[in-house]
C-alpha cells in the first residue's frame, strides 16, 4: 500500500503550476481593478499621502514582476495582507472563518453520503422500475433548484412552521454546532446528491450487470451483504472522482449558503468584503478557496489508489 | 436405483413479453444428473446451454426467467423457492464456475479474501478459519506459493491461475454439485488441459457432481461421463459419452463431430454445418435444425421430433434416428 | 486498405445506417417535446411581458406595500408596493435572456480553442489543459462575484464574469471530442484526399463534435440562469429597481413568515426554466448523439 502512494510527491510537484497559476491570477486581479492598484486596497476615501505611502510600501511603481515575486514571498510565510474593514491581517480573519465553513461542507458531505448511497441501490437494483424513476426525477428536480432557494424553502418548512430548527446563526457548543448547521448542511446536500446519485446508480448498474458479481451472488451474496462487500467497493470508485470534481463548485455554494444561514465562514467574509470593497480580504479568501480545490484534488487522487488497486499513477496519461 | 441428485423436467425459459406469448430461449429440456457424475451440455452459442445451468444457479439475467418446468434437486424444487433460502443453498450446495476469470472475480479485493468468504458465510469460520482453508484451497488446486498469492489481487495473476482462484472458491464450501459454464474457453490449450484434470481430480475427491457446459466436443469427451446436446433451445440427442461420439444418431451431432478436428485423423477435412443457428425470436415450426439437416424431410418441418430411444440410455430428437447418419451420407 | 473514396463512401454508409435505426421522430421525443413546450412557454411569457404584465413591474405604492393575494394582486405586493406577479413575468424576461446571451461567448471562444488544441496538439495543447486546470480550481461562484465586483454590478459584468469562468469547459469538452474524432478512418480519408486542415476541421470534424458543446451549452444556460438569480439574491446582480427572480427572493425572505409566496414562487419559476431546459437537453442529447445514451 505504501509503495503504491509514492505517487504523492510526484502529484505535488506536478499541481505546483498549477498552484503558481492561481497566485498569478489573484494577484492580477487588484491589477484588473480601475486605477490605481493602492487606491483599491486603501479604498476611495484614502488621502493622497497615504496612497502615496501605500504605493511606495507595497512596491507597486516597482515592475511588476517585482510585485508578483513581493506577492509570493508575502503568501509562502503566511501574509496576505491587511483589512481595510476591520485592520487585522487577513490571515486572521481567515483562520477564524474557516472552521465554520469547513464544519458545513464535511457536514454536508456525510449527509449527502447518507442520502445518496440508499437512494442510489434502490435505483440501481431495478432499474427503469418505478423506484429508479422516483429517484431519477428527483434528481431532475434537484439539479435546477438553486441552491439558497432551498435553503430558505428548509427555513421556511422546518424552521418558520414546524420550528423544529433554527433559522440562522452558528452556536456556540460542538452539540450547537450540529444543530445550527443541520439546515445549512441539508441544503447544500441537497444541491450535492443528484450529481452523486447519477454517478453511483450509473456505476452500480455497470457492477450489477458485471461477472464478478454473479460470482458474489454464486457464493450466496444478496441484499445489503452484496451492496456492502462486493457492489459499494467497485461503485464508488468512479464516484470518488465525480465528489472530487464537484467540491470546487460546492465550496462555492457553501459561500452562499452562509449568506441566507448567516453563518460567520469565508462566505460571509467574503459577501461582506464585496460589499466593502475590502479588496485584501477578498482576495485572501479566494486565494484560500482555490488552494483548498487543489489540495482536495489531490486528495481525491489518494483515496481513487487507496481504492482501486488496478491504479497505478506513475503511468497514468494525463487526459 | 437410487435418486439423481438433480432432475430437470420439462424446463422452458424465456422473455415474458407482456400480453404476447413469451420469446422461449430454452424449450422443454430435461435431464438427471446422479450422485457424482460428470454431465456435459454440448452446443453453440445460442444454444441456450449457458441459460440451462445459470437457471439452476439461480443467476438469470434481468428479464430472463423460467417459464415452466422444474429443478429438482435432492429431491426439493428449486423452481419458485424464495429468494432467501434460494441463495442459502448456493455455496454449500451447489457452486458455479465462469468463463471468464478475469471479469467473474472482483478487481479490488484480494483473491484470498474472496475464497474465504464463502466458508466464512457458510460454514461458520472466523476471518482467520476461513483464510486458513482458502490457502489450503489455493493449494489444493495447484497454486505454488499459496500464502502469499492469497493476498494479490486479480489482475496480478495469470489467466490459469485465476481460473484455478475460482475452481479454489466454488469448491472452498465443498458442494456436491459444481456448475461449470466455459470454464476453460477463454484459457490457452496447455492450461486447458491442466484445468481439466484438476476439475476431474477434484470432484473425484470430494465426490461432487459436475454440470459442464461447452461447446466444445472434444473437453466434454475428456472430462464427462454422460452428455447432452442442445441446439436452438432443445436437447437433441443425449446418453453416454462414449455412446454418443461413437453413434451419433442425431445429423446435428454428426455435424458437430464431423466440423471438429480429431487428432486420431488428422488428415480428415473438416465440414462445417451450412447456415446460422435459427434466431430465437423466429424460430420456425417443427424441427429447429431443419433448414441446415442434410437428411431433412417434409414431415421435419410440421413438429418438434420427440426424444426417441436409440439404445439404452441413448435418445436422439430426430424422425430418422433409427438410421445412423454415416449410412445416410455417403462420404 | 481501402482506398480514400472508400473510407469517405463508408462513412457516409454509416451515418445512414445510423440515422435508419435511431429509434423515433423528434417529436416523439418525450424529452424534448416537453422542453420545447416549457421553455417555449416561458419565452412566450417573457417577450408577451408587456402585454401578458397587468402593472408596470417597478411602479411603486407605498400606500398598499406587502399586501396579500387578492383580485387585483394576484400575488399580493412587496415591501414597495410592487405587483409581485408583474414583476413575476418581467423578471422572465431579465433572466431568461441574460442566461441565453451568456452562454454564446465562452461556448464560441472555448469551443474554438479546444478544437484547436486538440486537433493540433503538441506544446498548445499541454499549455491550453494547465490553464484549463487552474481555472478549475477557482469555484464558479467565487470567481463570478469577484469578477462582478471587479467589473462593476450590471449586466454586462455578469457577462464578462460568467464568460471568463465558464469557456474553459467548452474548451475541455470539445478538446476530448476531437481528440476522438481525428482519430476515425473519415479523417484519415479526407487527409489522403489532400484536404487542409482548417476545412477538415470545419467540415468533418466540426459538426460532430459541436454537437456535444450544444448539450453542455443548455445546461450551461441553467447553470448561468442560476448564477444570476445568485447574484441577485446576493444583491450583485442586476441592479434595483429591476424585476430579477433573485433579488425578488431576497426580497421575500424578510417576509417569510407572512408572505411567504414573494420568495418562493420566483424560485419555483427558476426551477421550472432549468426543468424546461434540462428536458430540451436531454432530448437534444437523444436525437444528436442516440448511440450514446446510457
Amino acid at each position: 500500500m505504501i509503495d503504491r502512494l509514492k505517487f504523492i510527491p510526484g502529484r505535488l510537484v506536478q499541481s505546483l503550476p498549477v498552484a503558481l497559476g492561481v497566485t498569478l491570477i489573484v494577484f492580477f486581479m487588484a491589477h484588473l481593478l480601475p486605477g490605481n492598484a493602492a487606491l483599491a486596497l486603501l479604498g476611495e476615501r484614502a488621502t493622497d499621502a497615504s496612497v502615496a505611502a501605500l504605493t511606495e510600501q507595497l512596491g507597486l511603481n516597482r515592475p511588476i514582476w517585482e510585485q508578483y515575486v513581493i506577492f509570493l514571498t508575502r503568501l509562502l510565510h503566511g501574509d496576505l495582507g491587511q483589512s481595510l474593514t476591520y485592520q487585522l491581517p487577513v490571515t486572521d480573519l481567515v483562520m477564524q472563518a474557516i472552521p465554520v465553513t469547513m464544519s458545513v461542507l464535511g457536514y454536508a458531505l456525510a449527509l449527502s453520503l447518507i442520502i445518496s448511497i440508499p437512494l442510489a441501490a434502490l435505483a440501481a437494483f431495478r432499474p427503469g422500475g418505478a423506484r429508479d424513476l422516483g429517484v431519477r426525477s428527483y434528481t431532475l428536480l434537484g439539479q435546477g433548484m438553486p441552491q439558497f432557494w432551498v435553503g430558505i424553502m428548509l427555513i421556511l418548512l422546518l424552521g418558520v412552521n414546524l420550528k423544529i430548527f433554527p433559522v440562522g446563526g452558528y452556536g456556540t457548543t460542538m452539540v450547537d454546532h450540529l444543530y445550527f448547521l443541520f439546515l445549512p448542511a441539508l441544503t447544500l446536500a441537497i444541491a450535492m446528491c443528484p450529481t452523486i446519485i447519477r454517478s453511483l446508480r450509473s456505476s452500480m448498474i455497470d457492477v450489477l450487470g458485471s461477472d464478478y458479481v454473479g460470482t458474489a451472488k454464486s457464493k450466496g451474496a444478496y441484499g445489503v451483504a452484496l451492496l456492502r462487500d462486493h457492489v459499494l467497493r467497485n461503485a464508488a470508485i468512479p464516484t470518488v472522482s465525480v465528489i472530487g470534481v464537484n467540491l470546487g463548485y460546492l465550496v462555492g455554494g457553501s459561500l452562499v449558503i452562509e449568506q441566507v444561514f448567516a453563518l460567520p465562514g469565508l462566505g460571509s467574509l467574503m459577501i461582506n468584503a464585496i460589499f466593502a470593497r475590502d479588496f485584501p480580504t477578498i482576495q485572501g479568501v479566494t486565494l484560500f478557496v482555490a488552494l483548498f480545490v487543489v489540495v482536495v484534488g489531490i486528495l481525491t487522487d489518494v483515496i481513487y489508489t487507496m481504492l482501486d488497486p488496478r491504479v497505478d499513477f506513475a503511468s497514468k496519461d494525463q487526459t | 436405483m437410487t435418486e439423481p441428485l438433480l432432475s430437470v423436467r420439462s424446463l422452458s425459459i424465456g422473455v415474458k413479453r407482456g400480453s404476447a406469448d413469451p420469446t422461449l430461449i430454452v424449450d422443454d429440456v430435461s435431464f438427471d444428473i446422479a450422485k457424482g457424475e460428470r454431465f456435459g451440455i454440448v452446443g453453440e452459442s445460442g444454444s441456450g446451454k449457458s441459460l440451462t445451468l445459470r437457471a439452476i444457479g439461480d443467476l438469470l439475467p434481468r428479464g430472463v426467467e423460467v417459464l415452466s418446468g422444474s429443478i429438482l434437486y435432492n429431491g426439493t424444487e428449486l423452481v419458485g423457492m424464495p429468494r432467501s433460502s434460494r441463495r442459502k443453498l448456493m455455496g454449500p450446495e451447489i457452486a458455479m464456475i465462469f468463463q471468464e476469470p478475469m471479469t467473474a472475480l472482483n478487481p479490488v479485493v484480494r483473491v484470498g479474501e474472496q475464497i474465504a468468504e464463502g466458508p466464512r458465510r457458510y460454514l461458520g469460520m472466523s476471518r482467520a478459519e476461513s483464510m486458513t482453508r482458502a490457502i489450503e484451497m489455493m493449494a489444493k488446486t495447484g497454486i505454488p506459493d499459496p500464502v502469499r498469492r492469497a493476498r494479490a489481487y486479480p489482475h496480478e495473476l495469470s489467466g490459469g491461475l485465476r481460473q484455478r482462484i475460482m475452481i479454489a472458491m466454488a469448491l472452498s464450501c465443498n458442494p456436491r454439485l459444481l456448475l461449470c459454464d466455459e470454464p476453460t474457453t477463454a484459457l490457452d490449450v496447455t492450461v486447458q488441459h491442466q484445468v481439466l484434470r484438476l476439475l476431474e481430480d477434484l470432484c473425484d475427491d470430494s465426490g461432487a457432481a459436475l454440470a459442464f457446459v461447452t461447446h466444445d466436443l472434444a473437453v466434454v469427451n475428456q472430462t464427462c461421463t454422460d452428455l447432452a446436446v442442445m441446439y436452438s433451445g432443445h436437447i437433441v440427442e443425449s446418453g453416454t459419452v462414449r455412446e454418443v461420439l461413437r453413434d451419433p444418431r442425431h445429423p446435428y451431432t454428426q455435424g458437430l463431430l464431423d466440423s471438429a478436428p480429431d487428432f486420431d485423423r488428422p488428415e480428415r477435412p473438416l465440414i462445417p454445418i451450412p447456415g446460422f443457428p435459427p434466431n430465437v425470436a423466429s424460430r420456425p415450426s417443427g424441427c429447429p435444425f431443419a433448414p441446415r439437416c442434410p437428411l431433412v424431410v417434409e414431415a421435419c418441418r410440421t413438429a418438434m421430433p420427440p426424444m426417441e430411444t436409440v439404445a439404452p440410455g441413448h435418445g436422439a430428437a430426430c424422425i430418422r434416428a433409427d438410421r445412423t447418419s454415416r449410412e445416410l451420407v455417403a462420404r | 486498405m481501402m482506398s480514400p473514396a472508400e473510407l469517405l463512401n463508408a462513412r457516409q454508409q454509416q451515418r445512414r445506417a445510423l440515422r435508419s435505426r435511431s429509434i423515433k421522430p423528434w417529436y416523439r421525443n418525450g424529452a424534448l417535446m416537453a422542453g420545447i413546450v416549457i421553455v417555449g412557454t416561458l419565452v412566450l411569457i417573457a417577450v408577451l411581458a408587456p402585454l401578458l404584465a397587468p402593472y408596470d413591474p417597478i411602479a411603486q405604492d407605498l400606500g398598499n406595500t406587502l399586501a396579500p393575494s387578492s383580485a387585483e394582486h394576484w400575488l399580493g405586493t412587496d415591501k414597495f408596493g410592487r405587483d409581485v406577479l408583474s414583476r413575476l413575468i418581467w423578471g422572465a424576461q431579465v433572466d431568461l435572456r441574460v442566461g441565453f446571451l451568456a452562454v454564446l461567448i465562452p461556448f464560441v471562444f472555448g469551443s474554438v480553442l479546444g478544437a484547436i488544441a486538440g486537433y493540433f496538439g503538441g506544446w498548445l495543447d499541454t499549455i491550453l489543459m494547465r490553464i484549463v486546470d487552474i481555472f478549475f480550481a477557482f469555484p464558479f461562484y467565487v470567481m463570478v462575484i469577484v469578477l462582478v465586483f471587479i467589473f462593476g454590478s450590471g449586466e454586462t459584468s455578469i457577462y464578462l464574469a460568467t464568460a471568463a469562468v465558464s469557456w474553459v469547459s467548452y474548451a475541455k469538452i470539445v478538446r476530448g471530442e476531437v481528440l476522438v474524432a481525428k482519430k476515425q478512418d473519415y479523417v484519415t480519408a479526407a487527409r489522403l484526399g489532400g484536404m487542409s486542415h482548417g476545412r477538415i476541421l470545419v467540415k468533418h470534424i466540426g459538426p460532430n463534435v459541436l454537437s456535444q458543446a450544444i448539450i453542455y451549452g443548455m445546461s450551461d444556460i441553467v447553470m448561468d440562469i442560476m448564477a444570476i438569480v445568485t447574484l441577485g439574491y446576493l444583491g450583485l446582480g442586476i441592479a434595483p429597481p429591476t424585476a430579477e427572480w433573485g433579488s425578488m427572493i431576497n426580497d421575500g425572505q424578510e417576509f417569510i413568515t407572512t408572505q411567504w409566496q414573494q420568495a418562493t414562487i420566483p424560485g419555483l419559476m427558476v426551477v421550472i426554466a432549468s426543468l424546461g431546459l434540462s428536458f430540451l437537453g436531454d432530448g437534444l442529447s437523444d436525437l444528436l448523439s442516440p448511440e450514446r445514451r446510457k
